[in-house]
């Protein structure tokens, strides 16, 4: 019986082409859309995300403007904070411009940074050949230097740049190694810039305070206690002058991300479902009017023994059908649109299961939802009325 | 000693329109014998509509009895009623009642996949049956691919398909001419001497005929009879 309604479904579906696609159409567009937007959105999400944790989701950044007596960090700050539990390490870093010169040629306007070996064992892909700058460098004040893609391109044409000397401020340094070349996507342009041992950058440049300092955490889950911490080290130094320092928690900051953008994802298909529901009003009106048109047809199958069920079954899954043709055809759109949105914004795109049932069994909901009411009219209609009415 | 399967003692339909009292059916008494060809003959109006609908299941009558097959048919739940449609009652109907979109084959077997009879076996009977009435060869057709003869003939055999106790047609050739019309009577005449119980309701004398019993209803009320023209 259920296998009869089915095929029956599909051959009423199939003899009323036109009317079918039009009012799943409304279905089409419902389920499309609510999969293009949560697909778009959980893609962006994790493309976000990933960025942030790959900036590290156990680091803890300071900030420091300092006041006007004391610009920055000192050493010894640096070194209480290393001293702190449930730390890894500290990786201080010192900004500066500088000039750079090779064999006569001179670069200006050459962004410095002054980094310890503790950022390099943390960070990913951030020189392209060579080597880092490791512990030795940073113990010994060494004269080394990592230079940007332009820099080398500008001031070693024809050369490998590896094992050269280079000016930095006037004083000489060996290069040992060229930074990563950097997008138009990351947070800072490594093109024109060079990293020295900051420690070199106290002692040899001459800079008194460091700027900005990322600590990292050993345990994620005391990331909270570890920050409180930091924090109180900060305000010893700075006398308590709150604004002369800010302190930002990576941990805290992907869980923010990840909240709002799970609120977002919900508004969007709230407000996609609005169609939804307009497809499955589109539904019920259809139904609506071939249980009128085909009146005679259900007096005729009630004479033949259809019990009242059989009909209003019949009817039910000629509506889940439809709606589920619909949200197959609006499922497929919807991940279409998903899938070439995410290549246009360069976010990830991912389908999960729970998109596919979502859109599965939405749209079967729909069908039983907005058919029920038809077909209980049509397993309510009085045989004899019905098969007067041709 | 024939047997009975149809006895309606005083049986009395009313409908209430408004306020109004409608007495259709004024106290019928009807038997009907297995193998019975039996014509009743009434104008339109004369109650002979309601009067299927109650041999047909599909209305209840508002007081005395009716019993087919030995039961007693009342105001029972509309689940029960179709069983009982299903099983003793085949409906031959005077706009034929195919459902377009299905093959003549598909069409017999309507009835069938009610009752709950698998798919090989419907198939197998529907074709049996199409053959039996002289469409072996139309099975795959489509109503609108088929002469009205042909369409009557499919609606025959889907009543028989089920072998209910009684075919009950309802002016079964007023939509032929009458060349066609006196070909469904064969039909119908062969059908009664394979010992098929017949009742055939119509307005034309003619077509009443061919029945082996005539009963005239006028005004609600059932006279037994011979035919005068």
């Amino acid at each position: 019986m259920l296998k009869e309604s089915i095929k029956m479904a599909i051959e009423n579906i199939i003899s009323n082409k036109m009317r079918s696609f039009l009012t799943m159409l409304g279905i089409i567009i419902g389920v499309g859309s609510v999969i293009a937007l949560i697909t778009i959105v959980s893609g962006a999400t994790s493309t976000v995300t990933d960025q942030v944790a790959s900036m590290g989701a156990n680091t803890v950044t300071v900030q420091v403007q300092g006041t006007p007596l004391k610009q920055g960090l000192t050493q010894g700050d640096v070194n209480k904070i290393a001293e702190l539990p449930n730390i890894d390490g500290v990786a201080p870093t010192i900004s500066g411009q500088t000039t750079v010169a090779f064999d006569g040629n001179a670069m200006d306007e050459i962004t410095l940074q002054g980094k310890n070996d503790v950022y390099f064992e943390n960070t990913e892909d951030v020189i392209s050949s060579g080597r880092i700058i490791n512990t030795i460098d940073t113990e010994n004040q060494s004269r080394v230097a990592l230079i940007g893609n332009d820099i080398a391109n500008e001031l070693y044409v024809g050369k490998n740049p590896i094992g050269q000397e280079i000016k930095i401020g006037g004083i000489t340094y060996h290069v040992i190694g060229i930074l990563q070349e950097s997008d138009s996507f990351a947070s800072a342009d490594t093109n024109s810039s060079v990293i020295i041992p900051y420690t070199t950058a106290m002692g040899v440049v001459g800079a008194k305070y460091i700027n900005s300092l990322t600590v990292y955490i050993a345990d994620e889950a005391l990331a909270d206690t570890t920050t409180r911490q930091i924090e109180g080290v900060l305000t010893k130094s700075f006398n308590g002058e709150e604004e002369s320092y800010s302190i930002v928690n990576m941990q805290s900051i992907l869980e923010t991300i990840e909240e709002m953008t799970s609120i977002l994802s919900m508004m969007l298909a709230g407000i996609a479902s609005i169609s939804l529901v307009v497809g499955g009003i589109g539904i019920m009106n259809m139904m609506l009017v071939s249980v009128t048109e085909r009146t005679s047809e259900i007096g005729l199958r009630k004479a033949l023994g259809a019990e009242p069920k059989q009909i209003q079954l019949q009817f039910l899954i000629e509506s889940v059908v439809l709606c589920l043709i619909g949200g197959i055809i609006g499922f497929i759109l919807g991940v279409s649109v998903a899938w070439v949105v995410a290549n246009l914004i360069g976010t990830s795109f991912a389908l999960t299961a729970s998109t596919v049932l979502l859109a599965i069994g939405f749209s079967a909901a729909i069908g039983v939802v907005f058919g029920f009411m038809p077909a209980r009219k049509a397993s309510r209609l009085n045989p004899i009325d019905a098969l007067r009415s041709i | 000693m024939p047997e009975n399967i149809l006895e309606m003692k005083n049986l009395v339909k009313t409908y209430i329109m408004g306020d109004e009292e409608q007495v259709v059916l004024k106290g019928i008494d009807l038997s009907i014998n297995r193998g019975d060809f039996l014509s009743v003959l009434g104008p339109s109006g004369s109650g002979k509509s309601t009067l299927m609908n109650i041999i047909g299941c599909l209305d209840v009558p508002t007081s005395g009895t009716y019993y087919l097959s030995g039961e007693l048919i009342r105001d029972l739940p509309e689940v029960d009623l179709s069983h009982i449609r299903n099983r003793e009652i085949g409906f031959i109907f005077q706009q034929f009642q195919l459902l377009q979109r299905l093959s003549a084959q598909k069409n017999v077997e309507l009835p069938l996949i009610y009752a709950g009879v698998p798919e090989k076996e419907r198939q197998e009977r529907s074709a049996h049956i199409l053959e039996r009435v002289g469409l072996a060869d139309k099975m795959k057709n489509r109503p609108n691919q088929l002469s009205g003869g042909q369409q009557q003939r499919v609606a025959i055999a889907r009543a028989l398909v089920t072998e209910p106790t009684i075919l009950l047609a309802d002016e079964p050739t007023g939509a032929l001419d009458q060349q066609t019309g006196q070909q469904i009577m064969n039909l119908f005449k062969e059908l009664y001497q394979e010992g098929k119980t017949i009742v055939m309701i119509t307005h034309d004398a003619n077509v009443a005929k061919n029945g082996s019993r005539i009963v005239r209803i006028v005004d609600g009320n059932l006279s037994e009879g011979v035919y005068n023209a």
